[in-house]
């Protein structure tokens, strides 16, 4: 009581002093599925918290809270956020979707951004990133480099942003060669660097000599540098893990869109939306292509280009792998068909988990 | 083909078998230590951090060992002179070994590991299938099993090992017999820390070689399973580690041969075999009871 009590103190003093004063005008808190220290889903989430922090200098203070389980510990976390102070929240995993409806009714004047997922709210709104896009020039640049044709590709969970991220990577190999295979081995789990590297030893002496991961650890691209094989980093440029096995690495940028939404709240005009974005808008990167061939290089950049251009990689004709077709010739999907994507396309040599 | 597999399983099992023979020891003295996971992770990171630093893969064991006993004698300090409630004191252990190798891992973060050499035994090494497999893997493997042997050895055909079983068994006796339990369970619980501790070396140095935080992702918690998989018999963990091992390299090697049987039940197969093996092994009461160190679990307080 006393404590509050001091708080209501200083925020009247702060209050009258202005926004002259040292305090924030805007406190930014963020919730994490992982420790900081993954080097890939909630790292680069931090990348773009200290982004936001150096962007805006004094003007905002941020806080993060790391390795929140999904479920009922979530629900406390963003809670805590919510009576701390906190003006905006930004809740980093899809497990966070309830807890943060839930919180979000109870503090109507705090805004909530949720990424990856599909419940908005007066005050909730939702972000994601066309990671499928950078899948597609991935797959394409697998095709051309590799020698046995197949790829080898370490999945986490069948939810629709991993299937449709196979999807992709198949589309843009097929787009080079049409025979070409790409073997899917199920991890169940988002972060287990040795279970990792054993599925990509597994895929690697089945035959694969393009390895591809969405799983979050550094740990298949060490495999695939020493045994001679390459490999593409995942959220992360993962080059220093890797040297001479990674072609390029899908990165997940941050930082542009939670700067965006900050000095939305500090101007006041800050609205809930459902915000998907990809290479066009900067928050999917791809790292420099590295240990490939000119042409291919240039094939990828102009890939790059198309997409950024407005191209979309799932533009039919797709079809699925019971033979149906999900888009004719020169037809796009719709958002909603890819981000509920539950069905792979035709020569994915693996049964889709129930 | 077979030859990768088994490949696979070896460096899958190796960390398992280490920290699980050593908290096998602890256990047998009738300590239970649930700090595994978190002596094993500082392990871990120490062992990382000093050989980025130093540029030597062997000091980098040898400090992660240190971490381990580091860890252990925190442990052995609360749970032996303040009598501290053992299950309580090894959870805390883990929290944080795991908290703290974060905060002290972070400056690694994103830095490449260094890769323990193989060690390739002469002659042996070149015959074909056998060579690879057995004398082609890295230091640590074989320590592994040397590891094994000497406490298979040391347990049951030494005065020591005796001992230990003695105060594991019954400390009230062997406190009248004159035998200092807590000095013989300090020095237990250190050979268990430092045992989990080279563990965690085997994943930041051979394993995986990287520092991510929480990387023995509940290993330490299997190693911990597999004593009781064993009934506290060092050989048996050796069965034990490899078949947890193999079953879960099986699981990714059958998805990418493309067996039509579900990814999720493949990767809880470890798990189902550990619960089959335990539910089999306490249905013969006569057999568990012969085992299982009587005073497991329980604080000792010497009357004077």
């Amino acid at each position: 009581m006393k404590s509050l009590l001091k708080a209501t103190v200083a925020a009247v003093a702060f209050a009258a002093a202005g926004s002259a004063a040292n305090a924030a005008d805007v406190k930014a808190c963020f919730v994490y599925v992982g420790p900081v220290g993954d080097f890939g889903w909630t790292y680069q989430h931090d990348q773009g918290r200290l982004a936001v922090e150096e962007h805006f200098g004094d003007k905002v203070e941020t806080a993060f809270l790391e390795s929140v389980a999904e479920g009922p510990d979530a629900e406390r976390a963003i809670e805590r956020f919510a009576r701390e102070g906190c003006n905006v929240i930004f809740t980093t995993s899809f497990g966070y979707m309830n807890p943060t409806i839930k919180v979000a009714k109870k503090f109507p004047d705090v805004k909530f951004e949720h990424a990856t997922g599909y419940k908005t709210a007066d005050n909730v709104a939702t972000y994601n990133s066309k990671f499928h896009q950078g899948r597609y020039i991935i797959g394409q640049i697998a095709a051309k480099q590799s020698k046995t044709g197949v790829a080898g590709y370490i999945a986490s969970f069948p939810i629709p942003e991993v299937v449709s991220g196979i999807n992709a990577f198949l589309l843009g190999a097929q787009s080079i060669n049409p025979d070409f295979q790409v073997k899917v081995v199920w991890v169940n789990t988002w972060f287990d660097p040795g279970k990792e590297a054993d599925a990509a030893k597994a895929l690697i002496d089945q035959g694969a000599d393009i390895i591809t991961q969405h799983t979050d650890s550094t740990a298949p691209l060490q495999v695939a540098q020493e045994r001679g094989v390459h490999g593409f980093g995942q959220a992360s440029d993962m080059i220093n893990f890797a040297k001479d096995a990674q072609y390029t690495a899908i990165i997940d940028d941050w930082a542009p869109y939670y700067i965006e939404r900050v000095q939305e709240v500090l101007d006041g005009n800050w609205h809930s939306h459902s915000s998907w974005e990809g290479l066009a808008e900067g928050h999917v990167v791809m790292a420099p292509y590295t240990n490939l061939p000119p042409d291919v290089v240039e094939m990828a950049q102009a890939t790059e280009a198309k997409i950024k251009g407005g191209w979309e990689p799932f533009t039919g004709p797709i079809i699925k792998q019971d033979g149906t077709v999900a888009a004719e010739e020169g037809v796009t999907l719709d958002d909603g068909a890819i981000l509920g994507m539950n069905w792979y396309i035709q020569g994915v040599d693996d049964k889709l988990p129930e | 083909m077979f030859e990768a597999v088994l490949l696979t399983v070896i460096t899958a099992a190796t960390p398992l078998l280490i920290a699980a023979v050593g908290e096998l020891v602890v256990e047998r003295s009738g300590v239970l230590n649930l700090g595994v996971e978190g002596m094993m992770i500082m392990g871990a990171v120490i062992g990382f951090a000093v050989a980025n630093q130093t540029g030597s893969g062997t000091l980098g064991v040898f400090a992660a060992v240190g971490a381990g006993m580091a860890m252990s004698a925190l442990f052995a300090v609360l749970v032996l002179f303040l009598v501290a409630n053992q299950v309580a004191t090894g959870l805390a252990l883990t929290i944080l070994g795991i908290g703290f190798s974060g905060m002290i891992g972070e400056a690694f973060i994103g830095v490449p590991g260094l890769d323990l050499p193989q060690l390739y035994i002469p002659v042996l090494s070149e015959i074909p299938f056998i060579g690879p497999v057995f004398f082609q893997q890295d230091a640590l493997v074989y320590i592994s099993f040397a590891l094994v042997a000497l406490v298979a050895y040391g347990l049951f055909r030494t005065r020591v090992g005796l001992v230990l079983r003695a105060v594991g068994d019954n400390h009230g006796s062997a406190h009248a017999l004159g035998y200092s339990v807590v000095k013989i369970r300090f020095m237990a619980i250190l050979f268990g820390g430092a045992c989990a501790g080279l563990a965690g070396a085997y994943l930041s140095l051979a394993y995986t070689p990287q520092w991510v935080e929480n990387m023995t992702a509940g290993r330490g918690w299997i190693a911990l399973a597999l004593v009781v998989f064993s009934s506290w018999l060092p050989l048996r963990v050796v069965v034990g580690a490899y078949l947890f091992g193999a079953v879960s390299v099986l699981n990714l090697h059958a998805q990418a041969l493309e067996f039509d049987i579900p990814s999720q039940l493949l990767s809880s197969l470890p798990y189902l075999a550990t619960i089959v093996v335990l539910v089999l092994i306490s249905a013969n009461r006569r057999l568990t009871l012969v085992n299982t160190p009587a005073c497991l679990g329980k604080p000792f307080v010497p009357d004077r």
